[in-house]
């Protein structure tokens, strides 16, 4: 393998594009929290954070007032009060781990987005390619293999904390993350079997041919309702989200988890869960709601263009962006299951409900792929 | 005579051990409670408005001629349930024309505000009306020191009160009248 000026660029431009993506997804991860923050106080008939303001910004007429009371500045002193505070490493826990397990925790988070395709470009033959820091076969394979080890950062937290909370809360997220998992992987079989038309090439495996086969046509959500219900309820656990939050349950286990973590460590754990919840929402838009393409049954409105480029990543993020809502908007509305509940609905409703599921559209697409003149 | 009546607990329909349309009932009235008006105080530029009979800071009043009322008789400081009230008593210069007739005023008089517990005994026990707990809520200080009011501060606190007692007038009108109001 020889290296020249080409593989150079090549290789500069992957970085960049790598550096873009890792900022898009942590700024979006350090505006859901003030999403977080500000749709759970409308919910709740107050304000939210309304206070924090740049000195200059607040000179400005009317933009000035409406962004400060947007507290479109607040991530910004979330993170730096995260960044100054005092550093406290109790004396009893397990210190290489204890330092290990936030970066265990971000680090999944960060790689799936790898493999994420979130728009498509257009060379001047009108030809479209899309846009993804890694176009795997196996997508879909990677993300899943990739984002369970983001269990390794719970666990490893709650076991090197070395008190009662923590370790709780990394046995519960543990069992719930393995049980949930399945139920996830059984509910996208059905997507692939639909998706691989018999005797294509292209692997059914890839995201970038998923998102492509809706164009035009109907979205998966609307074909596979069943795979995305399940998908979706999976999500909401793997991301430790209310109703699932077991690992933290504020009300029974303190923090859970992050019980014995303070300042930036703290504050990694924090970015890490929100930026799963961004890369969740991402992955659940490329497979269930088509990606960057436009409404189900109606073709791209956008010329095949650096336009329709840019358009298609903009409805992409929208997508992206309804869904962080929705994941936000249920935080507030369900309250927690218990522990037992949860385990219950994993393994007794989750997962016979997507093997059935599984089951159905093996025989629908077996009855529906038939070659038609197979009788003699 | 009422009757219990005992309901019976239908079953749970299909779609309701799902959960799923409850969810999305659910989903409804949060959304919906987003537009609604909201109730916060926006509170260091909207004052919330106190209702009448609102304990504050305890405060030493001075009556409408701009005297102190306070004899010192020690009473609040020794109801005071968390012991935040210190008094140094002391008497009334003879010379002093105003005061005239009464023998006892405080040399210091202070209120620890880390230790009040607003409670309102210091008031209600106080046989001269001389200490209220007026509207001022917000009190804060960078030190302990500051925090203990003494008896200027509890004086600008408490300022005038408009009782229309005039005790010591009737005070000194009986001792130079031999009139026992
Ligand atoms: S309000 Fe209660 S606690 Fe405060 S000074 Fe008066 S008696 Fe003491
Ligand atoms: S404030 Fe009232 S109760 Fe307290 S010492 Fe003075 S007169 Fe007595």
């Amino acid at each position: 393998m020889e290296f020249d000026s080409e593989m150079l660029q090549q290789l500069g431009l992957k970085a960049l594009f790598a550096l873009l993506m890792v900022s898009a997804v942590m700024t979006m991860a350090g505006y859901s929290v003030l999403a977080e923050r500000k749709v759970s106080a409308w919910m709740q008939g107050r304000v939210g954070p309304n206070r924090t303001v740049l000195p200059f910004v607040e000179h400005i007429p009317f933009i000035g007032p409406f962004l400060k009371g947007l507290g479109i500045f607040q991530p910004l002193a979330d993170g730096l009060k995260f960044l100054f505070k005092e550093e406290i490493v109790p004396g009893h826990v397990n210190k290489v781990y204890y330092y290990m397990a936030p970066l265990v925790a971000l680090v999944p988070a960060l790689t799936t987005m790898t493999v994420l395709p979130f728009g498509e470009y257009f060379d001047e033959a009108g030809n479209s390619s899309p846009l993804i820091l890694a176009n795997l076969e196996v997508g879909i394979l990677f993300i899943f293999a990739v984002s369970s080890l983001g269990v390794y950062g719970i666990v490893l937290a709650g076991w090197s904390s070395n008190s009662k909370y923590p370790f709780l809360g990394g046995i519960r997220s543990s069992a719930q993350m393995i049980s949930y998992e399945l139920a996830m992987g059984l509910s996208l079989l059905p997507i692939f079997l639909w998706v691989s038309v018999p005797g294509s090439e292209d692997s059914a495996l890839s995201l970038v041919g998923i998102v492509n086969s809706q164009n035009d046509g109907a979205w998966l959500l609307i074909v596979q309702p069943v795979s995305a219900l399940i998908f979706l309820v999976a999500l909401f656990a793997e991301t430790n989200r209310l109703p699932f939050d077991m690992p933290e349950s504020e009300t029974d286990l303190v923090g859970g988890f992050h019980t014995e973590y303070g300042s930036f460590k703290f504050g990694i754990f924090f970015v890490a869960e929100y930026a799963h919840i961004v890369v969740g929402s991402a992955i659940f838009t490329t497979i269930f709601l088509g990606g960057w393409h436009f409404l189900p049954w109606i073709a791209d409105p956008w010329p095949a263009t650096w336009i329709g480029t840019l358009l298609g990543i903009g409805w992409f993020l929208a997508k992206t962006v309804c869904l962080i809502f929705f994941f936000i908007w249920i935080r507030w509305t369900i309250p927690r299951f218990r522990y037992d509940q949860v385990m219950n609905l994993g393994w007794t409703k989750l997962l016979p409900l997507a093997l059935v599921n599984l089951i159905v559209y093996v025989l629908l697409v077996t009855w529906l792929d038939q070659p038609p003149s197979v009788t003699p | 005579m009422a009757k219990t009546v005992v309901l019976e607990r239908k079953p749970l329909s299909l779609s309701e051990r799902t959960y799923l349309p409850q969810i999305v009932t659910g989903l409804k009235t949060t959304f919906s409670n987003m537009f609604k008006e909201k109730v916060t105080l926006q509170y260091p530029e909207e004052k919330p408005q106190l209702p009448q009979n609102y304990r504050g800071v305890p405060t030493l009043v001075k009556d409408p001629n701009g005297r102190e009322k306070c004899v010192s008789c020690q009473l609040c400081e020794f109801v005071c349930p968390p012991k935040a009230i210190r008094i140094t008593p002391g008497s009334v210069p003879e010379d002093e024309e105003d005061r005239e007739h009464v023998e006892k005023a405080p040399q210091e008089f202070e209120i620890n505000m880390l230790r009040c517990i607003y409670c309102g005994y210091c008031q209600e026990v106080c046989p001269e009306e001389a200490i209220f707990l007026l509207d001022e809520y917000s009190s804060s200080g960078y030190t302990r020191e500051e925090m203990i009011n003494n008896k200027a501060k509890l004086y600008e606190l408490g300022g005038t009160l408009p009782d229309k007692h005039y005790k010591w007038d009737k005070k000194k009108d009986a001792e130079e009248e031999g009139n026992a109001h």
